[in-house]
């Protein structure tokens, strides 16, 4: 039997900054709110802390990953026994590292965070963020796209989900679903981006940004903070909430960029989700939240698949009506808003509100029945993770 | 923006020269390869050769893009996946031009048709 070795590892503390459009402040500065938030959460001090993780993601566009551990270690005065930060990652991937650094021995405490600028980057130079990293002439995947006008996810994105459409028959109105529930939840979330009222009708009349992607389809960047503490398991039981790591998973399976996947419609959350099931006892079943990631509605529905809630080509239908994935739904799905309408946080937005339920500190939007199990996961294209986490 | 021309692609940027599309193949098994590397996947033999195919294909998906993503963008446009009538397993991802975007469907035939930018010839498509 193979040690579960994530189970080592609990989520002690939960800390975020402000979130908003243009908040005119430096990423450390909102990396220190959510850094101090999360540690005196977890009821620790400073000097508790002797391991910091982060990641700058898929893509390094300006503001992404503005914030280096060195730069918080060097703030706070830190003094770390272990450290990383991953430019080659998945959005999950300090989390994964931080889970295995604590398992592990190498670190007690370790502070994970994100901070993101990009909305403050995007307010220099408005293009696309793919574009943006490399003006002049384009280079390795990105010299097979960005010649052809094809610079943005969206673009991408948008020809799986034209396929997909093509395939099962799904419709816009299905679609609008991933972003009408994230909106309703973000309404009732006090620190969300986007808390006003969207009806199917404002969705359908949208601007088109990629067919058959419109406006309301594309999360949209913010600037702000995320951060956790992840500590041993010895220690949850001095701490206030702790939230147990059940299984993890950022495996790396397939083609590196989305057109040359053998089945355009199936990505990296296929092999995510069969890693994440096979180091647990826990089924799909079992779970009663869901964060699933949402950078691009389209995600939320193929991730749906993926972790087997319904069938090849059934995500749609799943969504339909929006009442499956509303908060008191079977499956409540994406209770702050999700990405698009909460806030861009590479995933750590999902991690974080995934704990949020399972504390049951989610206020108006709590999801009723004392939800035990969370499912969060992360990417979705050809890269992807995922977390199973429990309260005990 | 264009692509910055190496050693390792440059046959396939300048294929256009010529007027043949071409596409790195292994001349031990015969896999072909997409984008181009150093080892073939299938076989990890080193012998690679760049092969001319005919230039049909088939358009696998395809998006209309609105958004102009830099000022001199004319939108919209059509951004399509397309499968390779020799090599189906290799992908480009290219514009279908000369028609109307509304005309465009997935399973359309298609045939190359080279744009030159200097030294770069740009693989595009049109419906056949």
């Amino acid at each position: 039997m193979t040690t579960i070795l994530e189970r080592s590892a609990v989520i002690s503390g939960l800390g975020v900054s402000a979130i908003g459009r243009r908040l005119g402040r430096s990423g450390l500065d909102l990396a220190i709110d959510a850094v101090l938030d999360a540690v005196a959460d977890a009821g620790l001090t400073r000097s508790d802390i002797d391991g910091v993780a982060t990641g700058s993601g898929y893509s390094p566009a300006p503001g992404a990953s503005p914030v280096s551990t060195m730069e918080l270690k060097e703030a706070l005065r830190l003094e770390l026994n272990w450290y990383s930060a991953a430019a080659d990652s998945s959005q999950m991937s300090a989390l994964i590292s931080a889970t295995m650094a604590v398992a592990s021995g190498q670190a007690r405490h370790v502070v994970v965070f994100r901070a993101v600028t990009e909305a403050s980057a995007r307010q220099q130079a408005p293009a696309s963020s793919s574009a943006e990293a490399s003006r002049g002439e384009a280079e390795g995947w990105l010299q097979w796209l960005a010649p052809f006008n094809a610079p943005s996810a969206v673009n991408w994105i948008g020809m799986a989900a034209a396929r997909y459409f093509h395939e099962f028959g799904a419709a816009r109105e299905q679609l609008a679903q991933v972003a009408l529930n994230g909106r309703r939840n973000a309404a009732l979330t006090s620190d969300a981006v986007y808390r006003e009222p969207l009806t199917m009708d404002e969705y359908l009349s949208a601007r088109m940004i990629s067919t058959p992607l419109c406006l309301f389809d594309c999360d949209v960047p913010v600037d702000g903070a995320v951060a956790m503490v992840v500590s041993h398991v010895d220690v949850a039981r001095d701490l206030r909430l702790p939230v147990h790591i059940e299984s993890i998973a950022g495996p790396l399976y397939g083609r590196s960029t989305w057109d040359q996947q053998p089945d355009l419609t199936r990505f990296a959350g296929a092999d995510a989700a069969k890693r994440l099931w096979s180091r647990t006892d826990l089924k799909p079943k079992d779970v009663d939240v869901a964060q699933l990631y949402d950078g691009f509605s389209f995600l939320s529905l193929i991730w749906l698949e993926d972790m087997g809630f319904c069938g090849r080509g059934e995500g749609a239908a799943f969504v339909e009506g929006g009442g499956r994935i509303a908060l008191g739904g079977e499956l409540p799905m994406n209770t702050s808003g999700g990405q698009l309408s909460y806030g861009r946080l590479h995933g750590m937005g999902l991690i974080h509100e995934a704990c949020v339920q399972l504390r049951g500190a989610g206020g108006a939007r709590q999801v009723p029945n004392d939800p035990r199990v969370a499912l969060v996961t992360n990417g979705g294209g050809p890269v992807a993770s995922a977390v199973l986490l429990v309260r005990k | 923006m264009l692509p910055a021309l190496t050693p390792s692609n440059s046959f396939f940027w300048k294929a256009g020269h010529d007027g043949r599309l071409k596409i790195l193949r292994c001349d031990a098994c015969g896999e072909w390869l997409h984008p181009p590397g150093p080892v073939c996947p299938a076989c990890l033999s080193r012998d690679l050769t760049p092969r001319p195919v005919s230039g049909r294909a088939t358009i696998e998906t395809y998006t209309i893009n609105h958004q102009a993503w830099s000022a001199d963008l004319l939108v919209p446009y059509v951004v399509a996946i397309v499968s390779l009538e020799e090599c189906s397993a290799v992908r480009l991802t290219t514009n279908v031009i000369d028609c109307a975007p509304e005309d465009v469907h997935i399973g359309d035939a298609v045939r190359v048709l080279f744009e030159q930018h200097g030294d770069v010839w740009l693989p595009l498509f049109v419906r056949t």
